[in-house]
């Protein structure tokens, strides 16, 4: 039994296949990565991973659990956070909130607690405080906590993006194409931020990204997929040096 | 400028800031406690409006500013908690209290008998029957966005107010429903006395306190995550159907409470007072007010309850003030007045209010987006960073990356 597990997934778009027939396990503690050229369905696998598109056919396991039919917001209690291409924050709302919101899934008050605002909720908000504040901490966003997001710069709002997703402590995380749009030291940071999730709070990482460099440095295996089929997997060397991966970059 | 150093993070989960705000609202309070002494009976009564029609802007908030959810519906949730309380004052339930009671129903398909139910008093069932329909309300809302949802609940507010004309046992249809004089605790409150404002002012101040609470819970921090992005907040786990009608219910119960008061206020209440225009009214008081906090809320109710008595001055006065001025200046005394005939015609003409009022939206929409509470924060600004005030502070990033948004 594999950590998480992708067993012969499909997904159609009228008479596009955008994902088709994808299996690949991933181990506890290891950071496997996705690449392929634009549109060779990527997203799509992680959108049907966080269950915001239904395959149409295969499914989804994680641990021993079916998760293929679950409704979207269970999947973050079951410990599978994600953070979005193209930044999906909450923009009219406070660094702090949108982490807070992370803390989403841990929430055990009632509405009548919260209208009350009993002790109870003051305790929890205190935990859910602190295990933010711990990410902050790690990812180095002290000086933006009070800031409304809509007015940060892109590379922050990357960064918390993640932090975001690190706040709701999860098992798995999947990262979308964390190093878009970032400089090159912040990328360098990002790397080492992603190494540090692996080896420090130990959570596995799935990721998408297009930068090879960033993919060499960090990742244990690598999967390529081109036309939302599998092209080869295995070690970054081994990917990059397959016969279909160069054709399908590079052109025959 | 002012700087708030933070020591514990307790400081952040604090209603109140920082001293400087207890001593604001704190005479604040004290002002309005002390204003009927001061202020004519007039007055006093467009205060008592000014605090509903502010609970209203809070709930309406609550659904709107906060959630992102529209709704020119929240006159039928009036309606409703209006009619609940003149329905079971008429049976003899007091306005608060505990225990049983009997309600005599004639129901079509079961025949007479009696439904016994938990005795709140009328107020606190006003708020939850309207807080009930509130939720089934926010179901199809579920499937709905924008300008669909918009027509959703207006078309809820419609049949709400044919079922209040049509339903004739328990309504008496056009003819409307009296209200008796308040009577709570073994005391009559009457509605023009001194105890009614209090009461209305008490209310208020709860429905704000438990709303603050609210927002700086889960609850509340959950509303604003499906406002800005369902995709996001779907994928941190919050269940967006069950806050979708959590915001629909608390609203409407809200509006409901609200409700109650209203019909006391009028003491007379038929389906015809309920209409759409009083829906966009409530709109407005968001809009207004600034819909980026409950502040706004308050804001915007004190201009819409004091827009009307401006309004009918501008229609009594301004024509032959206008004549007056035009004779001054040497029109001569026969186009003075059929400038005066004129201007008469049009402040008489039907539909004046509803223009005004869509002007009056229009104008804010473009150049006060986040209305008076937010000028109030942009002149505050102004004078923290005197001479560094810059015009852009307010001015939001435009952000050009929005593909690939899945709802």
């Amino acid at each position: 039994m594999s950590f998480f597990r992708v067993d012969g997934v499909s997904l159609q778009f009228g008479g596009l296949k955008a994902v088709d027939n994808v299996s690949f396990a991933v181990n506890e503690g290891e950071i496997f990565t996705i690449i392929g050229p634009n549109g060779a369905g990527k997203t799509s696998i992680f959108n049907l991973i966080s269950r915001l598109y239904d395959p149409s056919a295969g499914h989804l396991y994680f641990g021993d659990r079916d998760i293929t039919a679950l409704p979207a917001h269970t999947i973050a209690k079951m410990g599978i956070a994600r953070t979005f291409q193209n930044i999906e924050l909450f923009e009219n709302a406070t660094l702090l909130a949108n982490l807070l919101v992370g803390r989403h899934c841990h929430t055990r008050t009632r509405l009548w607690q919260e209208l009350l605002f009993l002790p109870t909720v003051k305790r929890a908000e205190r935990q859910h405080r602190a295990k933010v504040e711990e990410v902050i901490d790690l990812l180095e966003l002290q000086a933006y906590r009070e800031k409304i997001i809509s007015g940060l710069p892109y590379g922050v709002r990357k960064v918390t993006e993640l932090a975001r997703a690190l706040c709701s402590e999860p098992k798995l995380i999947l990262l979308d194409e964390p190093s878009s749009g970032l400089n090159v030291e912040e990328t360098d940071d990002m790397s080492f931020w992603i190494r540090d999730i692996k080896n420090e709070l130990g959570i596995t990482v799935l990721m998408v990204e297009h930068d090879m460099t960033l993919v060499n440095r960090v990742s244990d295996r690598v999967l390529a997929l081109n036309y939302g089929r599998v092209l080869a997997s295995g070690t970054p060397a081994e990917v990059q040096s397959h016969p279909d991966v160069i054709a399908a970059y590079l052109g025959t | 400028m002012q700087f708030f150093f933070k020591t514990t993070y307790d400081q952040d989960l604090r209603l109140i800031q920082h001293r400087g705000q207890l001593i604001a609202y704190l005479l604040l309070l004290g002002a309005l406690a002390a204003a009927p002494l001061l202020l004519s009976s007039y007055l006093q009564s467009q205060f008592v409006f000014v605090f509903i029609y502010a609970i209203v802007g809070v709930a309406l908030m609550i659904l709107t500013g906060f959630t992102g959810q529209g709704s020119l519906g929240h006159a039928a949730f009036l309606a409703i908690g209006a009619y609940t309380t003149a329905y079971l004052q008429s049976k003899g339930v007091p306005f608060a209290g505990a225990g049983l009671f009997a309600l005599d129903l004639n129901l079509p398909w079961l025949g007479p008998g009696k439904l016994w139910l938990p005795h709140l008093g009328y107020f606190l069932w006003a708020g939850l029957l309207t807080g009930i329909i509130g939720a089934i309300v926010g179901f199809p809302a579920l499937r709905l966005h924008g300008i669909y949802l918009l027509i959703a609940t207006i078309s809820f507010a419609f049949i709400v107010e044919e079922i209040l004309a049509r339903w004739e046992s328990v309504t008496h249809g056009n003819e409307g429903l009296r209200v008796r004089a308040l009577q709570a605790w073994g005391v009559e409150i009457p509605t023009n006395q001194v105890s009614f404002y209090y009461l209305c002012l008490a209310v208020l101040v709860l429905v704000i306190i438990g709303t603050l609470n609210l927002m700086r819970s889960p609850t509340g921090r959950a509303f604003i995550a499906i406002r800005d992005s369902e995709t996001a907040a779907k994928s941190m786990g919050i269940d967006i159907a069950a806050y979708k009608v959590k915001s629909f219910a608390i609203s409407a119960a809200i509006t409901g409470l609200a409700g109650s008061l209203y019909a006391h206020k009028l003491s007379f209440i038929s389906p015809e007072m309920f209409t759409l225009l009083l829906s966009i009214e409530f709109v407005m008081v968001i809009i207004i007010g600034g819909a980026i906090g409950l502040h706004g809320a308050v804001l915007g109710a004190i201009f819409i309850v004091m827009v009307d008595p401006l309004l009918t001055w501008v229609k009594d006065d301004v024509p032959s003030l206008a004549a007056g001025i035009a004779n001054v200046l040497g029109l001569g005394a026969g186009r003075a007045q059929a400038l005066e005939q004129s201007l008469n015609s049009i402040a008489s003409a039907a539909g004046l209010k509803g223009a005004i009022y869509g002007v009056i939206i229009m104008l804010f929409i473009l150049f006060e987006p986040m209305g008076l509470y937010g000028r109030w924060l942009k002149i505050k600004l102004f004078f923290q960073l005197f001479p560094l005030y810059k015009r852009a502070s307010f001015k939001r990033q435009k952000t050009y990356v929005k593909t690939e948004r899945n709802r």
